[in-house]
């Protein structure tokens, strides 16, 4: 988030004072969310497990591109596709998980918000087996 | 099948009235409902099948061959062996990589069909599970018409929408018992794909999104037309962003149907990569993105003063939009993306491909739709349809939004290319049955007058006029679709309907004849030129190779056999002689007034042969000299000399003892018109002269020129007919 208000000043052509003042605004808003986050991880485990699990699963994704971009060749590009966007539907599935253990939708109680999260994962998995070769 | 559609449309009329809450009431509209589905069913199914009663049991028009014989394949052959299919006896000598270049959906859903009531003891023959499979997937799309709608406004527009949907001649037309095409499967799975989306997007459910992804994932499979699917529902959800109606349940209906749908669309070998890959799909993966930030702004947002949050928000969605658009770009400069099809092109500028793509533009298919064709196929929901998005518009619903957004677009590109007239219909027919069911909801509701002793009579006849007037329209429509359906939709274009003299149906039967005399009388190996038009035909009927057919993957190559056809006979010759091709099949209509015929597609193929030899073939050269497309005496020296003319009039005006009349045309041909034919000779012509066959005659034994033998010849003959005449003297002399 820091180094976008610093693109802002250069591009705002008004006063330097409503660059500081977006400056100002930005910083706020991460410092509140921040705190805001450390006490809704702190009051629920669950939330605090699939968070890890997200941030493992952006690592993972993190790696794969590295290892793409050193060995300059993306050869079995299936399998590098594959790896890759199950990296990020698996997170995605654990977000909308995540939002329905914090406030379940209306119709889907939270027990069955879990199996439904299976479900999908499991057909992501086999999909991406599939695909991996 | 009158009478089926009638009572279904009554009826399904009537059950908004019966909200009752009693048991006995549920159970009723139980009952009731599911006779309104089995009627819905037979009507679908029934109407589907004038095709097979007026003609038979038989594939119809082009595509649908090519579609019925890899079915064959399939069901002869492993899976795998289907899906590493090299044909080898078309695009000759090219040959095609057909099981990565098809959309295997249609054929795999009939061979597993087929190997199921092989399984149930029902051996059914594989053309007749081709012929039927339109009409059976007809009453499962109505179906999910029916629970789409449902979801969009309650039951009865679902029951109105899903009899609409049986019986509406915009659907009817790609789906007749016969019509083996991808349309046939794909519209409904467009259906239920949108319907589970509907129902995702509603409640934010993973388990319906991921249905969503899995019917993507077979739509995908079925269909090129995909991408509306793909483009469409990113759409809803940005339209939706921008309304300021973002919630979870967007974000994990969008992110999951889009994580495991895009996944899932690239174990499609002839989808392959392109889902990151081309810029048709590129929209979704945007949104995808947007819908993450929008989720962590949401987050952010709960959090921090709505006025503060205003300014953040819009200085980081401005960043965003810049590098997103910027990287886009970028990418698609270096060529990470492909960049846009030509038909996506087409769409927008609907000249663009007559310039610069003229392969598309030549297919009758991507023509502009001609105004009266919207009432032709809808009948009286034309008119409905913008008051439901109307009504639509009025209570705007997250899913309302879907619906409108659906129309506009679809409505833009039915205008544009006339098959898309067939993702239009399902739309008209929603917002036409919310319309409709509107309608009825408050003037067919007499709960009202039933219950007050003191009668109301101007209110009463309002209702009875209105409701009444309803009625008969539906009833109308019943018979409008009845009868466009038995009249234009239900011919196979293979066998061809005609009248005689005193009134008596026949049935014109030459391309069979042609395509059965082709498959006895010539060598298993020998190779069919033709226009690209018939070549799944020849390859489906006739069982012999063919240089080009319809899947027109190779411009160029249909471009050279333009080119022999545009070509004096020498050159022709030539050129064939190169394709090591041994007939040359063309198809002439003059003499039964077949419009359709080649001599009619010819500019087509001078034009692409033109964009290819610009230097060698110029369309100017085949007008007359006063610019006109003339087949008689005054057709330019081009005209007559080029192979298409040569063969399609070849002993034509002979056939009328001198001038032959063109019927297509409406011009004389004089014999001395028609020049002689030096390197073909003609081996078949069938009865009406729909088809002609001729073969490439074998090199001169004497080492002449084909042209000088064919000189010789004449000038012999003509010799020999002197001679002839002068023989008496002769023998009166010795």
């Amino acid at each position: 988030m820091t180094p976008k208000p610093k693109k802002i000043t250069k591009t705002a052509s008004t006063a330097s004072s409503t660059a500081n003042t977006v400056t100002q605004d930005f910083k706020e808003a991460y410092r509140l969310a921040l705190k805001s986050y450390k006490e809704q991880v702190s009051s629920d485990a669950r939330l605090k497990l699939i968070d890890i699990f997200c941030a493992f699963l952006v690592v993972i994704a993190g790696v794969q591109t590295l290892f793409m971009a050193l060995i300059r060749d993306t050869f079995p590009f299936n399998a590098f596709l594959s790896g890759f966007i199950i990296c990020v539907g698996q997170f995605v599935l654990l977000i909308s998980l995540r939002l329905q253990v914090q406030e379940p939708f209306e119709g889907v109680p939270k027990n069955r918000a879990f199996g439904e999260f299976v479900i999908a994962s499991l057909i992501l998995h086999f999909t991406t087996l599939h695909f991996i070769n | 099948m009158v009478t089926t559609g009638k009572s279904t449309i009554a009826e399904s009329a009537k059950t908004p009235v019966l909200t009752g809450k009693s048991s006995l009431v549920r159970w009723v509209q139980t009952v009731l409902t599911f006779t309104i589905f089995l009627a819905i069913f037979g009507a679908a199914v029934s109407s589907r099948l004038f095709s097979v009663i007026r003609f038979e049991s038989i594939i119809h028009e082009f595509d649908p061959w090519f579609n019925f014989r890899a079915t064959k394949y399939l069901v002869t052959h492993s899976f795998l062996e289907f899906l590493n299919w090299f044909d080898d006896r078309t695009w000759y000598p090219l040959g095609r990589v057909t099981g990565g270049t098809l959309y295997p959906g249609l054929m795999t859903t009939s061979g597993a069909v087929w190997h199921l009531l092989k399984r149930i003891g029902l051996p059914v023959d594989i053309r007749n599970v081709c012929v039927m499979f339109a009409p059976a997937f007809s009453g499962i799309t109505a179906l999910a018409t029916y629970h789409f709608t449902k979801e969009i406004k309650d039951s009865g527009a679902g029951l109105l929408a899903a009899a609409f949907m049986a019986i509406v001649p915009g659907y009817i037309s790609r789906s007749v018992a016969g019509s083996y095409d991808n349309e046939a499967i794909a519209i409904t799975l467009l259906m239920v794909t949108f319907m589970f989306w509907i129902k995702a997007q509603k409640t934010g459910s993973i388990l319906h999104a991921t249905l969503t992804a899995l019917f993507y994932f077979y739509m995908v499979s079925a269909w090129g037309g995909y991408v509306f699917i793909t483009n469409l529902i990113p759409l809803h959800i940005f339209i939706l962003i921008l309304m300021g109606r973002y919630n979870a349940k967007l974000y994990s209906a969008y992110t999951t149907w889009y994580a495991i749908g895009t996944l899932a669309s690239m174990q499609i070998p002839f989808v392959g990569f392109l889902p990151i890959r081309s810029n048709d799909h590129m929209a979704a993966l945007g949104v995808f993105g947007l819908l993450q930030l929008v989720a962590f702004g949401h987050f952010v947002k709960t959090k921090v003063s709505s006025d503060k949050f205003r300014v953040v928000m819009i200085v980081s969605l401005a960043l965003i939009l810049v590098v997103g658009v910027a990287a886009l770009f970028a990418l698609t400069y270096f060529g990470f993306i492909a960049p846009w099809t030509g038909r996506f092109y087409s769409l927008w500028d609907t000249n663009y491909a007559k310039i610069h793509i003229p392969i598309i533009a030549s297919v009758s298919e991507h023509q502009p739709v001609a105004w009266p064709a919207f009432f032709f196929d809808t009948h009286f929901l034309i008119w409905l349809f913008p008051a439901g998005v109307f009504l639509l518009f009025l209570d705007l619903k997250d899913e309302h939004v879907f619906v409108i957004v659906y129309s506009v677009l679809c409505s833009y590109f039915a205008g544009v290319m006339i098959r898309l007239m067939l993702t239009l219909t399902p739309v008209i027919c929603v917002a036409a049955a919310v319309a409709l069911s509107k309608i009825f909801d408050v003037y067919l509701d007499f709960s009202h007058t039933m219950k007050n002793k003191k009668v109301n009579v101007s209110n009463l006849v309002s209702r009875l006029l209105v409701s009444s007037t309803f009625i008969f329209y539906l009833v109308l429509f019943v018979f409008h679709c009845t009868w466009v359906n038995k009249m234009a939709y239900s011919s196979p274009s293979v066998v061809l309907p005609s009248t005689t003299y005193d009134g008596r149906t026949v049935l014109i039967d030459d391309f069979r004849e042609a395509y059965y005399w082709l498959r006895l009388n010539t060598e298993e190996d020998a190779k069919i030129a033709s226009w690209w038009d018939y070549g799944y035909q020849i390859g489906g009927m006739a069982d012999r190779t063919t240089l080009v057919d319809n899947n027109t993957w190779n411009n160029t190559h249909i471009a050279l056999v333009g080119k022999a056809m545009a070509s004096p006979e020498e050159k022709s010759y030539e050129i064939l002689k190169q394709l090591d091709a041994d007939y040359v099949l063309v198809i002439f209509g003059g003499l039964l007034g077949f419009s359709g015929d080649d001599v009619n597609k010819f500019l087509w193929m001078v034009r692409i042969s033109e964009g290819i030899w610009p230097d060698e073939i110029n369309e100017r050269n085949y007008f007359s000299a006063t610019g006109e497309y003339r087949v008689d005496s005054s057709a330019s020296q081009t005209m007559k000399e080029c192979l298409m003319y040569k063969m399609s009039y070849q002993g034509y005006p002979e056939l009328f003892g001198g001038q032959g009349i063109d019927k297509v045309r409406g011009q004389t041909i004089l014999p001395s018109d028609v020049l002689p034919l030096d390197y073909f000779e003609e081996v078949f012509t069938s009865e009406n002269w729909l088809v002609r066959l001729y073969q490439l005659k074998k090199e001169d034994s004497e080492g002449r020129s084909l042209k000088d033998a064919g000189d010789y010849e004449r000038s012999t003959t003509k010799s020999n007919k002197k001679k002839n005449f002068k023989k008496p003297d002769l023998d009166l002399r010795v």
